[in-house]
C-alpha cells in the first residue's frame, strides 16, 4: 500500500510550528545581536594554491574573531571569497561581481603581482577600496603615486619587491657575509612582473652588503627542469644562489637537492614559507633559506603565536605568508571604517592612511601621498621587516633579524662553504 | 664536460619521454584512440604515488607501486566511463567517432587536472628517489636515480617488447593494429584487445608519472603540457609506430638538453616544436610511420 503524503497531519503541523518558532528566535537573536547590516569585504584568492586558499581561510578568521568581539560598531564582518585561479581576468569579473552585484565595502586580493595589476584600475574606477595581500611589484604604489586623485584607493599588504630585496641583501650580509665569509652570488629569478623591481634592487644592493654578482638570471616560471641552470651557476663558483621565486619552488629545490649543487641557496623563495613545502619537497627543502612574513613559534609581535596556533588548530596547517598579511589586513580594514564611522570609499582611504596598527606581521602603516610608494606598506625596522627562516630539520626555523633569530644556520653536506668559515 | 653533460641529462628525460609515449601510440595503433587526457593520467599516477609514499608511511617502493596502480585504475576510469561509450553510441554517427573520442578524453583531462588541483593543490609535488646520491660519470655528478630512470624505462619498454612479440595475448594485440577486422575473423573478442592495451597503457603511463614526480616534480598544472609532449612526440614518430615514438622520444629529449645548456633554457621546447611542424609538411606520415 502506498504511503499517503498526509499520513499524520498533527505530527506535519507541530513539526512545522517548531521550524517556525526556532526560525523566529534565531532571527531575533540576530536582530538584537547584529542590528545593523554587516559590512561585507570580498577577498578574492585561488583556493587550489596553497598561498591563495591560506589567503581566504585567514580572513575568514579575523572577521570571525572581529564577530565574535562584537563586530564594527555593532556591525558584523561578512567575507565574501572569490576564486580567480590566478588568472588577471578571473580576478577582474571577481572584482567587478563582488562590487555590482554584492555590494562590499571593500577587497582583500591575491598575491600574485599581474593579478593585482590588472585589478587596480578597477578599483579606481569603481572608487573602491582595495588591499593586495601580497603582491611586490612596485608598479602597484607608482600608479597610486603618478595618480593619486584616481589610484587613492589601492594598497599594499605586504612589501614590495625593492623592499623585499632590501631585506635579503640586509639578512645576507649579516647572516652570510659576517660569519661565512660568502664573496659572491648568482641572482636566480622567475621571469614575472615582481621580480623585475626586485632584481633591479638586488643588482644594486648585493654588492652592498658584499657580495659580487657573478651572473644574473632569468628564467621562464614554466621551466620544470632546472638543471642546466644550475649547471651553468655551478661554472661561475659563486658562494650562494640569491633566489626570486614564487611561482616555481619544489622544482628548483628538489633538483637543487638531488642533484647536490654544492651552493648555498637563500633570497625569496615564496613556496618556501608554505608549510607543506617540506611534504612537498620531501625534505629536498633542507638548508633553504628564504624570507617571509612571519613563521610559526616567532613572535615578530605578540600577535603572532597566537594567531599561528589559532590558525593551526583551526585549518590544520601554518599559514602561508599571505596568510599572516590577510589576517592582518582584514583587522586594518575594520579599524579603518571604524574611525570613519561609515564604508564611505573616500572616508575609508582617508582612515587607511592613517593606520598604525600593530598585526602579526609588525607595525603597520602605508606610505603617504608624497613619498615614492604612496600605500605601499611601510619597510623598516620598528615597522615591517620581515624575516627569514630555514628549512632544518622539517621546521622552519627563524634565522634573521637577530631578535627573533631562533637557530644558526645549519646547511647540508653537499653545501661547500667558503675555506675560512670551515676552518673556524 | 658540456657534451657529456648533456648525452647523460638528455638520456634521462628522454627514456621518460619514450616511456610516456610508448603507451600512448600503442593504444592509437591498435583501438585508434588519442588519449588526450594521458597528461592527466600521469598526474594522478604521479599524485597518488607521492600521498602513499608520505601520508600512508608507504615508503618510497610502496608509493610508486600504488602510484602505477593508480595509473592503471584512471585508465580503466578513462576507459569505461570515457572512451567505451563514446565508441559503443549509436547516437553518434560512425565517421565522427574520432572526433567524439579527442574531444571527450580532452575534456575527461580537463575534469582530472581540476579534480587534482581542487583536492591536493596545484602545487608541484615529488616523490623520492627510489635511490639517493649522486655518481660521478667522467666528472658529471649525475644523481644515481637518473640511471636508476632510464634503467626501469628500458626495462618496461623491455619487457613490453617481450609481451607483445613473444606471447598469444601480446601477438594479437600485434595483429589487432594492423588489421582488427581480421583479428575478429580469426575468433578474437576485439573488447578484450581493448582491455589488453588499457592496462598496458595505464601501467606504463603510471610508471612514466610516478618516475617523473622523483625526478622533475610533477603538478597538475603540467597535466597540458604532459599530454602535449607525448602527442608530438608520437606525431613527430609516427601515430602508431611503437619504435617511431622511441626514435622521436630521443629526438625531442636531445633537442631540448641541448637548447636548454647551449642557447638558453627558456627556449627549450621551441626546435622541437619547430621540427614537428617541419616533418608535418615533408613527411605527414612521421618519421616511422605507416599510415
Amino acid at each position: 500500500m502506498p504511503i499517503s503524503p498526509v499520513k499524520h497531519p498533527s505530527k506535519r503541523l507541530a513539526r512545522k510550528l517548531l521550524l517556525a518558532g526556532t526560525a523566529a528566535t534565531a532571527l531575533g537573536l540576530a536582530g538584537s545581536a547584529w542590528a545593523a547590516e554587516p559590512i561585507k569585504i570580498g577577498v578574492i584568492g585561488e583556493e587550489s594554491s596553497v598561498a591563495g586558499a591560506s589567503l581566504t581561510k585567514a580572513a575568514q578568521m579575523a572577521a570571525d574573531e572581529i564577530n565574535a568581539h562584537g563586530g564594527v560598531d555593532g556591525r558584523k564582518i561578512e567575507i565574501i571569497t572569490y576564486d580567480d585561479h590566478s588568472s588577471a581576468a578571473d580576478a577582474v569579473r571577481a572584482f567587478q561581481r563582488a562590487v555590482n552585484q554584492d555590494k562590499v565595502s571593500a577587497v582583500l586580493a591575491t598575491y600574485i603581482s599581474e593579478v593585482a595589476l590588472a585589478i587596480e584600475p578597477w578599483s579606481a574606477r569603481l572608487h573602491m577600496p582595495l588591499i593586495t595581500a601580497g603582491a611586490a611589484s612596485t608598479d602597484i604604489p607608482k600608479h597610486v603615486h603618478e595618480d593619486y586623485a584616481h589610484y587613492k584607493y589601492t594598497f599594499m599588504g605586504w612589501l614590495n619587491s625593492a623592499f623585499i630585496a632590501q631585506s635579503i641583501c640586509d639578512a645576507e650580509h649579516d647572516l652570510l657575509v659576517g660569519p661565512y665569509h660568502m664573496k659572491s652570488t648568482v641572482v636566480m629569478s622567475e621571469d614575472a612582473a615582481w621580480t623585475t623591481p626586485l632584481d633591479d634592487q638586488f643588482l644594486k644592493c648585493l654588492p652592498e652588503a658584499g657580495l659580487k654578482v657573478l651572473d644574473h638570471i632569468r628564467f621562464n616560471p614554466d621551466t620544470t627542469d632546472f638543471t642546466p641552470i644550475f649547471n651553468k651557476i655551478e661554472g661561475e663558483h659563486p658562494d650562494v644562489i640569491t633566489t626570486g621565486i614564487s611561482h616555481v619552488g619544489v622544482q628548483p629545490t628538489v633538483q637543487w637537492h638531488d642533484q647536490q649543487v654544492p651552493i648555498a641557496m637563500a633570497g625569496q623563495s615564496s613556496q618556501a614559507t608554505t608549510s607543506t613545502f617540506w611534504k612537498d619537497t620531501n625534505g629536498a627543502a633542507e638548508g633553504v633559506i628564504t624570507a617571509s612574513a612571519a613563521a610559526p613559534g616567532v613572535a615578530t609581535t605578540p600577535k603572532t603565536n597566537p594567531f599561528t596556533e589559532a590558525y593551526m588548530k583551526r585549518f590544520g596547517d601554518t599559514p602561508a605568508y599571505d596568510g599572516y598579511t590577510a589576517y592582518d589586513m582584514i583587522y586594518v580594514l575594520a579599524e579603518a571604517i571604524k574611525h570613519a564611522g561609515s564604508t564611505d570609499p573616500d572616508k575609508m582611504v582617508d582612515a587607511l592612511e592613517k593606520t598604525d596598527y600593530v598585526g602579526t606581521i609588525g607595525r603597520i602603516k602605508f606610505y603617504g601621498k608624497n613619498e615614492q610608494y604612496t600605500h605601499g606598506l611601510e619597510y623598516g625596522k620598528g615597522l615591517v621587516t620581515g624575516i627569514d627562516i630555514q628549512w632544518q630539520s622539517g621546521k622552519q626555523v627563524a634565522v634573521w633579524p637577530a631578535n627573533v633569530a631562533q637557530a644558526k644556520l645549519v646547511f647540508p653536506s653537499f653545501v661547500h662553504l667558503p675555506k675560512e668559515a670551515a676552518n673556524k | 664536460m658540456v657534451a657529456l653533460q648533456i648525452l647523460i641529462d638528455g638520456f634521462a628525460i628522454s627514456s621518460l619521454y619514450g616511456l610516456g609515449a610508448v603507451g600512448f601510440t600503442l593504444m592509437f595503433g591498435v583501438s585508434g584512440v588519442l588519449n588526450l587526457s594521458h597528461g592527466g593520467i600521469m598526474v594522478v599516477a604521479a599524485v597518488c604515488g607521492w600521498l602513499a609514499a608520505g601520508d600512508l608511511g608507504l615508503g618510497v617502493y610502496g608509493g610508486t607501486l600504488v602510484g602505477v596502480i593508480a595509473g592503471m585504475a584512471c585508465a580503466y576510469a578513462t576507459y569505461f566511463v570515457v572512451v567505451r561509450p563514446i565508441q559503443r553510441s549509436r547516437a553518434i554517427p560512425q565517421e565522427e567517432t574520432e572526433i567524439f573520442l579527442l574531444t571527450g578524453t580532452l575534456l575527461w583531462g580537463i575534469m582530472i587536472q581540476e579534480a587534482v588541483a581542487y583536492l591536493f593543490t596545484d602545487n608541484p609535488v615529488t616523490t623520492r628517489p627510489l635511490i639517493s646520491g649522486v655518481t660521478s660519470i667522467a666528472g658529471v655528478r649525475t644523481p644515481q636515480n637518473e640511471i636508476m630512470i632510464a634503467a626501469l624505462c628500458w626495462l618496461a619498454i623491455g619487457l613490453l617488447w617481450l609481451l607483445v612479440n613473444r606471447t598469444r595475448a601480446g601477438k594479437a594485440l600485434l595483429a589487432a593494429s594492423m588489421n582488427p577486422r581480421g583479428l575478429t575473423l580469426l575468433g578474437f573478442e576485439l573488447s578484450n584487445m581493448y582491455l589488453l592495451v588499457w592496462t598496458i597503457y595505464g601501467v606504463l603511463a603510471g610508471i612514466a608519472g610516478v618516475l617523473l614526480a622523483s625526478f622533475l616534480g610533477v603538478s597538475s598544472a603540467n597535466a597540458g603540457q604532459l599530454t602535449a609532449s607525448a602527442f608530438s612526440i608520437v606525431v613527430l614518430g609516427g601515430l602508431g609506430s611503437v619504435s617511431g615514438s622511441l626514435v622521436a622520444a630521443y629526438l625531442v629529449g636531445y633537442l631540448e638538453t641541448v637548447t636548454a645548456y647551449l642557447i638558453a633554457p627558456t627556449l627549450r621546447p621551441i626546435p622541437a616544436l619547430l621540427l614537428l611542424v617541419l616533418v608535418v609538411y615533408l613527411r605527414p606520415q612521421g618519421l616511422l610511420g605507416r599510415r
